[in-house]
């Protein structure tokens, strides 16, 4: 129920950031998390609810590596 | 200075709001006679339509309500397979409205016609009580340089090209509302060049019609719906700038139902789909043409997704609102 | 080696026992639909649309006290456009607007603040709606109001929890084999509480991202649990999701709200499913819901039905016919992400 978008910190002042979104620059409220320049955020509605640990494509391959594994360890 | 009532009553200082706005920016031999009706020299069958125009704000990055109001009608004229011509130009003002932002307004709307191609032949302005909104009515005419153009003539097997990308006008517009910093702008642009090209090219183009409200989604199904058929395309065809992706991405805004003012998809038969799509590529504002998708038995409108999976495209319901959920 | 292709095809052709899995986002909700996910299942594995659209789930009385205050002198409400379709009573805020009404759509609450310091003689009420991944964005609004003294900004709370709902439906309805939870609400929460879920309910539930390659990597998982019997919770989303959640927006939800019995429309009151402002912030409080709230069901809405999983939208009787995304019946017809409005756009008729 939440749509929310990765972006990419370009600036801080205090506690607002300017978040690099595939050419949106969007004000964000950094409150919620503990992020700096160059992190990837999860934003909502305006504010930054999470710093990513990891690019999303990324993560959908690894994704498919795990089921690999647990496919081995089931048979 | 500002617009009253006096401006709309038809004396003096009606007189001087077309001698100093409209006739200066419009001037053409028809207008300049400021006769009741232009009379024209039109040769054989043509197109004939109206469109009206009500955007807010009046000016947004990539254009202007009056450049759009030009833009809007000498579109729809093209999309019939017509060289447009002439179009009139009816203003309704609200008093309050700056006599600057009329002028300005005017201006776009000459180097719009300028670049299509056109004249604006004849003209008419109202005042009305409000707080300085301004309102434009456009008519125009197109003389059929090819015919048999219509939305009822699209046959199996037909291939869909689409212009360029989708949703800039709309992206916009909403940045601006939303206050989203980015360098999206309106794609409001006339659509004569491609359509003369596709034509020159001597291309049997089944069907055009421009993308504006409702998107390329409610455009495909006007399609399916009147020409009886099923419509298939391809997501990973489909031309969508990254800045557009991000600021629907945020906003949580569909770019298939996006308006457009300055796209449009030719449906042509599959023997032609490249030397159609080469055509439209050398035109202006056809640069980033794709085939999309094509004609097929059945009904209604399918995109295959970039996962391959099957998504049914219904025409927009609604306005196309901002979501967070 | 494991890629989309080959788990693609394993879904296509599973042939094992029927199974049912409940999506509870209507974001999941939508991006299946995007991205054409049911035409990639066998027919054996079957998504069913849950509760997590808090629009179709608030109610109608709180769209009632939205729009009254609309049309009220000197007074405007600024909302998600989520909000702007849906029928209170007898008015949608689109149609109070029509009438004259005062209402704006923002992209963040926080812009809230701009708006009540620019109109100073405005009383603006927020329409403060979601679950646990706006909840703490509300919070930084009430923090931001009493840090910059503004009197003239309230918000109007329909704050619901999802877990609560989840164990509602575990409890009250057994043809549901597994879950796909909400991905951006277990940024907040947490992985963890699922584990206990999972355990105590014995089904699978497994946290998946939004986008196509997350949601297929999730199916297969539940499926793969399902046919080793297996039930455990798994986090499929762990760029965003840790297993203890946001800390800090938990926090902050915390400081601010409490937990409460709410009603969820076309389910009825849940305990504890909802959040409201402290007893020592009402003064922000412009009249939020609570267990007391009353709604219309309309004749022969199947609402219920739908946001509990028991029926897809096609089985409901007035689906298509006299409920449509123009003419709707129930909230989940207008919603734009109610089951039943993205079913109908996405012509599943």
């Amino acid at each position: 129920m939440c749509v929310a978008v990765p972006g990419k910190i370009v600036e801080i002042n205090g506690d607002t950031a300017k978040v690099y979104i595939l050419g949106n620059i969007c004000e964000t409220n950094i409150k919620l998390v503990s992020a700096k320049i160059g992190d990837y955020v999860l934003i909502h509605a305006g504010c930054a609810i999470e710093v990513l640990k990891k690019d999303m494509a990324e993560e959908i391959l690894s994704l498919f590596n795990d089921l690999e594994e647990e496919q081995n360890e089931d048979s | 200075m500002k617009i009253n009532m006096s401006h709309g009553s038809g004396g003096k200082q009606t007189g001087d709001l077309i001698n100093q706005i409209f006739l200066k920016h419009f001037d053409n031999h028809i207008l300049n006679k400021l006769e009741d009706a232009a009379v024209l020299d039109i040769k054989g069958k043509i197109a004939y339509t109206t469109d009206s125009f009500v955007v807010t704000p009046l000016f947004f990055s990539g254009g202007d309500i009056g450049k759009l109001a030009v833009c809007g009608t000498v579109n729809d004229i093209c999309m019939m397979g017509a060289i447009p011509k002439y179009l009139t130009a009816g203003f309704i003002i609200e008093e309050g409205a700056e006599i600057e932002t009329i002028d300005k307004i005017a201006l776009s709307m000459k180097l719009a016609a300028e670049e299509a191609g056109v004249k604006i032949v004849a003209g008419d302005t109202k005042v009305i009580e409000g707080r300085g909104g301004i309102y434009i009515n456009t008519s125009g005419i197109g003389e059929i340089a090819k015919s048999g153009i219509s939305i009822s003539n699209c046959q199996k097997g037909d291939a869909i090209i689409l212009s360029g990308s989708l949703g800039d006008h709309h992206a916009a517009i909403m940045s601006e509302r939303m206050e989203i910093e980015n360098n999206i702008k309106s794609d409001c642009a006339p659509l004569v060049s491609i359509v003369k090209s596709l034509i020159e090219s001597n291309i049997e183009v089944h069907c055009m019609r421009d993308v504006t409200r409702g998107g390329l989604a409610t455009v495909l199904n006007e399609i399916s719906s009147a020409s009886s058929c099923g419509v298939e395309i391809y997501e990973a065809f489909l031309p969508i700038s990254d800045e557009v992706r991000g600021l629907c991405n945020i906003l949580g805004l569909d770019p298939l139902y996006m308006a457009n003012e300055g796209k449009m998809i030719a449906v042509v038969p599959e023997s032609q789909a490249e030397t159609a799509l080469h055509a439209v590529r050398r035109s202006k504002y056809g640069e980033n043409a794709q085939i999309i998708g094509r004609i097929v038995d059945g009904s209604g409108v399918t995109m295959i997704t970039t996962l391959q999976g099957s998504r049914i495209l219904d025409v927009l319901y609604g306005e196309g609102l901002p979501r967070i959920c | 080696m494991k890629t989309l292709e080959t788990i693609k095809k394993e879904l296509k052709e599973y042939d094992g026992k029927n199974i049912k899995i409940m999506e509870v986002c209507g974001t999941h909700t939508s991006s299946i639909f995007k991205n054409g996910i049911r035409s990639l299942l066998s027919p054996r594995i079957q998504l069913i649309s849950g509760p997590g659209c808090p629009v179709c789930v608030t109610a109608s009385s709180y769209i009632d006290r939205l729009v009254e205050y609309s049309l009220k002198d000197n007074h405007c409400v600024l909302t998600f456009g989520d909000m702007m379709k849906v029928k209170g009573s007898k008015l949608t805020l689109t149609e109070a607007k029509a009438m004259g009404g005062n209402v704006k759509i923002l992209y963040s609450p926080l812009g809230a603040i701009k708006a009540a310091m620019k109109n100073p003689d405005t009383q603006f009420v927020f329409a403060a709606v979601g679950f646990e991944t706006t909840i703490p964005i509300y919070a930084l609004l009430i923090e931001e109001i009493i840090k910059n003294n503004i009197k003239n900004l309230r918000i109007m709370t329909s704050l619901k929890t999802i877990i609560p709902a989840i164990s509602y439906i575990c409890v009250n309805e057994k043809k549901i084999d597994a879950f796909l939870c909400p991905g951006h609400v277990s940024v907040i929460i947490g992985s963890s509480v699922y584990s206990e879920m999972a355990s105590k309910y014995r089904k699978p539930f497994v946290i998946g991202g939004f986008e196509g390659g997350h949601i297929i990597a999730a199916v297969y998982e539940i499926v793969r649990q399902i046919s080793n019997n297996e039930y455990s919770m798994k986090n499929m989303y762990q760029s965003a999701v840790s297993s203890e959640g946001n800390e800090k927006a938990k926090a902050l939800i915390y400081k601010y709200f409490e937990a409460a019995d709410d009603y969820w429309r076309g389910i009825g009151i849940i305990e504890g499913s909802g959040l409201r402002l402290k007893a020592e912030y009402k003064d922000f409080d412009a009249g939020s819901t609570s267990s007391e709230d009353v709604d219309i069901t309309p004749a022969g809405c199947k609402c219920t039905d739908v946001i509990l999983g028991r029926i897809a939208p096609v089985e409901c009787p007035l689906f298509g016919k006299a409920c449509t995304p123009l003419n709707a019946v129930g909230a989940c017809m207008v919603s734009s992400e109610g089951a039943c409005g993205i079913w109908y756009r996405n012509c599943e008729v």
